[in-house]
């Protein structure tokens, strides 16, 4: 086993590029550092001009910020992408055959792999819906699946989302800045396009549309506005599949139909691209305080006369107790070995997880079951004492809201760092969907990068930055 | 189309608008303050632009003396100031922000472009030079905003909701303008207060770039009465109170195409253009220019209710 953190271009430690980044190498050989940081410059101002920002909550001054993107990409080649994109196919079906029985016949629980008391007692779990079968039987139809590596061949899930997931609007400005900045770089590399996404999205959502005598299906995507982090992304995928962006107030549920305020008068909605938790959806049926959703939508939604995508309810899936199931699940529906490893996970749940991790606190990372967005968790090899002792004793207090996995030893991509190009850490975030005709992935995904360095967390709302990802060859 | 989408863009229209009738205000009586008194120099041509611009009522809650060094900045670099430049654009931006989609990339980079330029203005003091620095750079926004929802927006609710705000809001600026003045514009056979005013009704006409249109189209020295004529009935003329609803009444026509149906903003605004079709610049002075302004701004007001009810905004 070679020692050290594998990196993407350079391999191991001592090691020689690797075949896939053979143009990205002669391109950082041939480029002076002053070029690229102009090009750094160049593409900050171009994001910030077309106002690709996100917000940071809880900052009155970062209202509106860049993610920052490097510049240097991130490269796997055509062999290595098709073995993960059989893997990722395999988890999103079994995520959604997952979902279709916990709210159905619940056999996997009636098998003793996924505990009773992690479905019924889960809040992610809407009892509203149980018995319920969305249209097409889909109810994960856009997934992102967070992978990391630690060497050539050894990429783990680190989870799933299978709820709002987002950034899949900078895999595609990223491309477009690239194809900008260095089109020879892009054309000699013979990338994978991935610009076909929005309209993979617009198939996928009306492939699910419910059965209606005339007329096409109307799709939408509902945003909780423009104070949100993602609204950018909102708008631009709504602008790229050509379909009305609403919020809670466009909409109204008249005798369990669906319709938007146009200016012609009421129009009938058939797929809603809800970019809004459950809880917000639906002020009848979940939390009454919410002004952001729909009242009544629900009662559409269960009479079959909208699609929600995501489903209600898929949280469950993306629950990190229920993650570390995840192997069995895949097992249990597929008679296959999960072909993408889980990272090992301790519950705090179970007793002995629990005292496990208590003791080895500062070499594990700890997470929030239903946390996301990289708040509210603990990075062991990077807190002082005292937040190792805060953190303890949360965990004691309620530990069934954590689970505990080892700091893994992410791979490196080369990155730009001012003057010079460092290793830094990143992950891989690619978007999967699932419509009513199969799965389809678009090639690559999102990379996000520690731009700290030795840093192991690459939220953007945590600093972290974006990389393009290309899929060669 | 969402009423809600067709808001939000005939606001970021006003909005816009505003900005740009503000910066032509502030140019045009910068100028006339800046001349010697007797050259017609104006120690009160600050307030009137107050006044003009709607603004005095805020400005008099700030408790600042009403002088230039003062009233520049309220009506240019104010966050605070709701007429301001800064704050119409940023709400224009914020119209148009919620309204992406319906924008092209063009037209929402050339306003996202003018609010990040225009904040590099902020703080307290504004010197002559960065004042015309700032004015400047608000028309080049302006004119590259039209240009873009121009030049790459289709034809179609958006592009017309977009237009329709800055029609009401150009007819609106006009006419308060003239509210304003009103004093100076006289009819024909009153005595002409001498040469001075001459400098007042100049002002009027570079605060609505009609300095150069007013000699084509009168050949004529600048004359008081030519001047409300120019201002009121002239179609040729882009803010004329006619040009604009000839222009609104189109828009509300091709609105009205999708649904088929006339709405209430339609017959308001047919009823007021016919109305000024068919009177003339002594007509208004002989019932009064000042009543006739204030009966046209209440009419605005009434068509910008109506425009809300019969697109369910």
């Amino acid at each position: 086993m070679p020692t050290g953190t594998f990196d993407e271009m350079n391999g191991w430690p001592g090691s020689g590029t690797r075949p896939a980044y053979g143009e990205v190498r002669r391109w950082l050989d041939e480029t002076s550092p002053a070029i690229l940081q102009t090009r750094q410059a160049q593409a900050e101002l171009l994001f910030r001009r077309t106002g690709i920002t996100f917000s940071v909550y809880g900052d009155a001054e970062g209202a509106e910020r860049l993610i920052p993107f490097d510049l240097v990409p991130r490269v796997l080649s055509s062999a290595e992408w098709s073995r993960l994109e059989r893997g990722l196919v395999q988890r999103v079906q079994a995520l959604n055959a997952l979902l279709a029985d916990l709210y159905g016949a619940q056999d996997i629980v009636r098998a003793g792999i996924v505990p009773q008391e992690l479905v019924a007692l889960n809040p992610q779990y809407q009892l509203a819906v149980a018995g319920h079968t969305p249209s097409k039987g889909v109810f994960v139809h856009i997934a992102g699946i967070d992978l990391v590596r630690t060497g050539p061949d050894d990429f783990y899930v680190l989870e799933d989302n299978a709820r709002t997931p987002s950034g899949v609007s900078y895999m595609l400005e990223n491309r477009e800045m690239m194809l900008r900045l260095f089109p020879e770089l892009v054309a000699r590399s013979q990338v994978a396009p991935v610009e076909t996404y929005p309209d993979l999205l617009l198939e996928t959502l009306h492939s699910v549309a419910p059965e209606r005598r005339n007329g096409d299906p109307c799709v939408v995507v509902l945003t909780p506005g423009p104070h949100n982090s993602a609204f950018y992304e909102h708008s631009f995928l709504a602008d790229k599949m050509g379909v009305e962006l609403v919020q809670g107030a466009d909409l109204f549920v008249r005798d369990e139909v669906v319709y938007m305020r146009t200016t012609e008068g009421p129009r009938r909605v058939d797929v809603i691209y809800r970019r809004l938790d459950d809880a917000y959806l639906d002020p009848l049926a979940f939390r009454p305080e919410s002004t952001l959703g729909v009242p009544g939508l629900l009662s559409a939604y269960l009479a079959g006369n909208v699609a929600l995508a995501n489903a209600v309810g898929t949280g469950i899936a993306d629950d990190k107790a229920m993650y570390s199931y995840m192997p069995e699940i895949i097992r249990f529906y597929s008679g296959e070995d999960a072909m993408l490893s889980n990272v090992p996970t301790w519950r705090c749940r179970e007793a002995e997880h629990l005292s496990y991790v208590l003791d080895h606190l500062p070499e594990l990372v700890v997470k929030e079951v239903d946390g996301s967005g990289g708040y509210g968790m603990l990075v062991g090899p990077h807190a002082s004492k005292a937040q190792i002792s805060d953190f303890a004793a949360k965990l004691r207090a309620a530990p069934e809201k954590f689970i505990a996995q080892p700091t893994l030893d992410l791979s490196t991509c080369p990155t730009l760092d001012g003057d010079k190009v460092a290793p830094r850490h990143v992950d891989l975030r690619p978007f999967v969907l699932t419509g009513a005709d199969g799965v389809k992935v678009a090639p690559g995904g999102l990379t996000r990068v520690a731009l700290t360095p030795g840093s192991l967390v690459v939220n953007s709302s945590q600093g972290g930055g974006t990389k393009d990802t290309w899929v060669t060859g | 189309m969402l009423s809600r989408t067709a808001s939000n863009l005939f606001w970021t229209g006003r909005y816009i608008e505003r900005a740009d009738f503000v910066a032509r205000l502030v140019e045009a009586t910068a100028r006339l303050a800046s001349l010697p008194s007797t050259y017609g120099g104006d120690p009160t041509a600050w307030t009137g632009a107050l006044a003009a611009a709607g603004a005095a009522a805020a400005f008099a809650k700030t408790g600042a003396e009403p002088t230039d060094i003062a009233i520049a900045p309220f009506l240019t670099v104010d966050p605070a100031s709701p007429s301001s430049i800064h704050s119409c654009l940023e709400l224009a931006r914020n119209n148009a922000r919620a309204v992406r989609t319906a924008l092209t990339r063009e037209v929402w980079e050339a306003l996202n472009g003018a609010w990040h330029e225009v904040e590099r203005f902020a703080g307290p003091r504004l010197s002559r030079v960065r004042l015309d620095d700032l004015l400047e750079t608000v028309h080049r926004a302006v004119l590259a905003f039209e240009g873009a929802a121009h030049r790459t927006m289709l034809r179609d609710d958006a592009y017309w909701f977009l237009q329709l705000g800055s029609a009401m809001e150009r007819a609106d600026n006009t006419a308060r303008l003239l509210d304003v003045k009103y004093h100076l514009l006289l009819p024909r056979d009153e005595l002409v207060g001498g040469s001075l005013d001459h400098f007042q009704w100049v002002t009027i006409l570079r605060t609505v770039s009609a300095n150069t249109a007013y000699r084509w189209v009168y050949r004529d020295t600048v004359k008081p009465w030519l001047v409300a004529d120019l201002l009121i009935f002239n179609t040729q003329m882009p803010r004329s109170l006619a040009s604009c609803y000839e222009e609104i009444d189109g828009l509300l026509d091709r609105l009205g195409k999708g649904s088929g149906r006339r709405g209430p903003a339609h017959r308001t605004a047919s009823a007021m253009l016919l109305g000024l079709r068919n009177t003339d610049i002594d007509a208004v002075f002989a019932s009064g220019l000042h009543e006739f302004i204030g009966r046209f701004l209440a009419d605005n007001n009434r068509l910008g209710a109506a425009v809300a009810e019969q697109f369910l905004f």
